[in-house]
């Protein structure tokens, strides 16, 4: 043992004290500073709540939202802001989360609590639904099924295009390398294989069976399945992994303008499927807060022109006829297949294709 | 037994050496050949360039890549004020509530005998072998909208997951384990005579708390608290499947950084995590004092 401390001769008692009055004034520091903190925060949320006060209340609305959203949704709730502030005096501050489609969804059934949700595929506000928290009928709540904007698949390539790769057929060559994600875990991803098997299902007189052949040799082009769409472009474009990448046409020109024009190029193939990423009010959230009205508004107003001409700027695809017209430059007409048309809606796709055991399963795990 | 016992322990007492150490040549330590001995050390050496500093001087180069603006312009961002604003918060609740855990546990642990006390201490242990994404999973299960107290929160209006308490939760149970584990081979080496000594002399609880075990323990103390809040400021897993990811208000410095590397921030992505490093370099250098603080007392 230590016979000082047994002993205490004088002079490190005194270190000792004075040490242990250190220590204990660090400790007290520590607490005082999280009660400042505390604190500070408290006094920041009061003042920004009196600054609006003269005018109207500060209300805050909640958008869980999908990966690729964020630029577009940064912009709009500045637009929308203002707007509901000039026509009711009320500031709204807007909270956005953002992650993959469907583990957002599962937080709010979990218990996020969001006011609206606007996320990549109407399946999982589905799923919210069948989970209490929205009313049924919600596709129908907002015009265009509930899609303010669409998308589409493109193809996105190394500048020049090296590989020649024109369309669908040429990613199953034995010389191309295809990036796409897991559509067992990305919203993405199942829009880039229905698309494919789309093209399939139209060159092979509708016959299945070739079209599971033809994804099943495109998914053997592809060296690596990540999780959601924002890690296959990453894996693309920084990584340097692969010649194409499947990919939304928003996320492929975000991909260009981010990381250099010099770098890479868009090919529209000749057919495509038309992604609408759909809306909702979460009802019981935005009811047991009170914020019904404004969280509808919210919605509504993606519709409105200056709304879609920000939609248009981060590169979806407006609804609005004079919007989509001017800019028609950046967004080739193509021939587009629809999830409810050629797919029978999304329960019958999911269940055909992406349910386990189902089409993909067969062809993956076969491999 | 070995004929030589008796004497051995007889030499070696006092010295900290192995028994029989001081019969063998010296020669025994160090009988690899030279080459052998720069080889271990040159892996060692390597290993430690490849797996350490390299990988800290690519996050601050990165960084900087874009110019000291945009690494500035990314620390003041207010989603990024709000993240670090929020790790420290957490850190600052976490920390002192394991300590006071920490030290019953220990306390109880190499102080008293009793019945279960072996499982107690392996208890402690199951945040270090719980995955923390299960951990956060665990509190979803309790608190989550179908959780199992999840109606209760509800009718109260109480937010418990995908908000601060959340997070708190998440970490400390990751945490939990550290100032315990820090300080129960501490006291445990320590014994309870003098304690005993001190109960014997009339010492009262807090006195005996006060005057003989805190002096004892609390450079291991405080050296288990560096490490805790260390872990507690980096905490990932847990935290993320909690926090619900809303921007400036439940994202952690970890979540943020991960945000900004998605989002093609990659300057902006280091520049935080470099601060990040820096909190965990004057950690180190906490630890560094504190352990040779130790050493002396």
């Amino acid at each position: 043992m230590h016979p000082s401390s047994t002993i205490h001769p004088k002079p490190p008692k005194r270190g000792n004290k004075y040490r242990s009055r250190l220590a204990a004034s660090l400790v007290l520091s520590l607490l005082l500073t999280t009660a400042s903190g505390c604190s500070t925060k408290d006094t920041a949320s009061e003042s920004d709540s009196h600054s609006s006060s003269k005018s109207g209340k500060t209300i805050e609305l909640q958008n869980v939202s999908y990966d690729p959203t964020r630029e577009l949704y940064v912009e709009y709730n500045q637009a929308f802001q203002k707007y509901w502030q000039d026509k009711t005096g009320d500031l709204v501050q807007i909270k956005q989360s953002h992650g993959g489609s469907g583990k957002q969804a599962r937080s709010v059934i979990d218990g996020q609590k969001a006011d609206v949700v606007t996320l990549a595929l109407g399946y999982d506000i589905q799923a919210i639904q069948e989970a209490g928290f929205i009313q049924e009928g919600w596709q129908q709540e907002f015009a265009d099924n509930s899609a303010p904007y669409t998308s589409t698949i493109v193809l996105l390539v190394r500048k020049g295009n090296p590989k020649q790769i024109k369309d669908w057929n040429d990613l199953i060559r034995d010389d191309v390398s295809v990036i796409t994600p897991n559509p067992k875990t990305s919203g993405g991803a199942r829009w880039n294989y229905l698309a494919a098997w789309g093209y399939a299902l139209k060159h092979n007189n509708q016959e299945e069976e070739k079209a599971k052949e033809f994804v099943k040799a495109l998914f053997k082009r592809v060296p690596v399945l990540d999780s959601g769409a924002r890690g296959s472009t990453t894996t693309f474009v920084e990584r340097e992994i692969g010649d194409v990448l499947i990919s939304w046409e928003n996320e492929a020109f975000l991909a260009i303008n981010e990381l250099g024009k010099d770098k890479f190029e868009i090919v529209v193939p000749t057919l495509s499927i038309l992604a609408e990423p759909p809306v909702a009010v979460i009802d019981k959230n935005a009811e047991a807060k009170g914020t019904a009205e404004v969280a509808t508004a919210y919605l509504t107003y993606l519709y409105s022109e200056e709304a879609q001409e920000i939609v248009a700027k981060h590169y979806y695809r407006p609804r609005s006829k004079e919007v989509v017209n001017k800019y028609k430059n950046t967004f080739p007409a193509v021939e587009l297949l629809t999830i409810d048309q050629d797919f029978g809606g999304w329960s019958e796709a999911q269940n055909k294709h992406f349910a386990d055991g189902g089409i993909f399963d067969q062809i993956y795990t076969g491999q | 037994m070995h004929p030589f016992e008796g004497k051995a322990k007889a030499n070696s007492a006092g010295s900290s050496l192995p028994y029989g150490a001081g019969r063998t040549t010296v020669q025994a330590v160090t009988s690899e050949s030279q080459a052998v001995r720069r080889l271990l050390i040159g892996i060692m050496l390597i290993f430690i360039v490849l797996m350490l500093i390299l990988p800290l001087a690519a996050v601050f180069s990165q960084a900087l890549k874009k110019g000291a603006e945009v690494a500035a312009l990314a620390w003041t961002d207010p989603d990024a004020w709000a993240a670090i604003r929020l790790t420290l918060a957490t850190a600052l609740v976490v920390v002192p509530l394991n300590a006071i855990f920490g030290l019953s546990a220990a306390w109880c642990i190499t102080k008293f005998s009793f019945r279960g006390k072996g499982l107690l201490s392996s208890l402690i242990d199951i945040p270090f072998s719980v995955s923390p994404v299960i951990a956060g999973f665990i509190f979803i299960l309790l608190f989550g909208a179908h959780g199992w107290f999840g109606p209760l929160l509800d009718a109260h209006g109480w937010q418990i997951i995908f908000s601060w308490p959340g997070i708190i939760l998440g970490t400390l149970f990751v945490t939990f384990p550290f100032v315990a584990r820090e300080l129960i081979p501490l006291m445990q080496a320590q014994g309870i005579q003098e304690e005993e000594a001190a109960i014997t002399l009339g010492a009262t609880g807090w006195k005996l708390f006060t005057r003989i075990t805190l002096p004892n323990i609390k450079w291991g103390l405080l050296y288990g608290l560096v490490i805790c809040n260390a872990r507690a400021m980096g905490e990932f897993g847990a935290v993320s499947v909690v926090s619900g990811h809303i921007r400036g208000v439940t994202n952690t410095m970890p979540l943020h950084i991960e945000i900004l590397y998605h989002e093609y921030q990659f300057s902006a992505a280091f520049a935080v995590a470099s601060l990040l490093v820096l909190l965990a370099c004057l950690t180190l250098v906490l630890q560094y004092w504190l352990d040779r603080k130790r050493q002396v007392h």
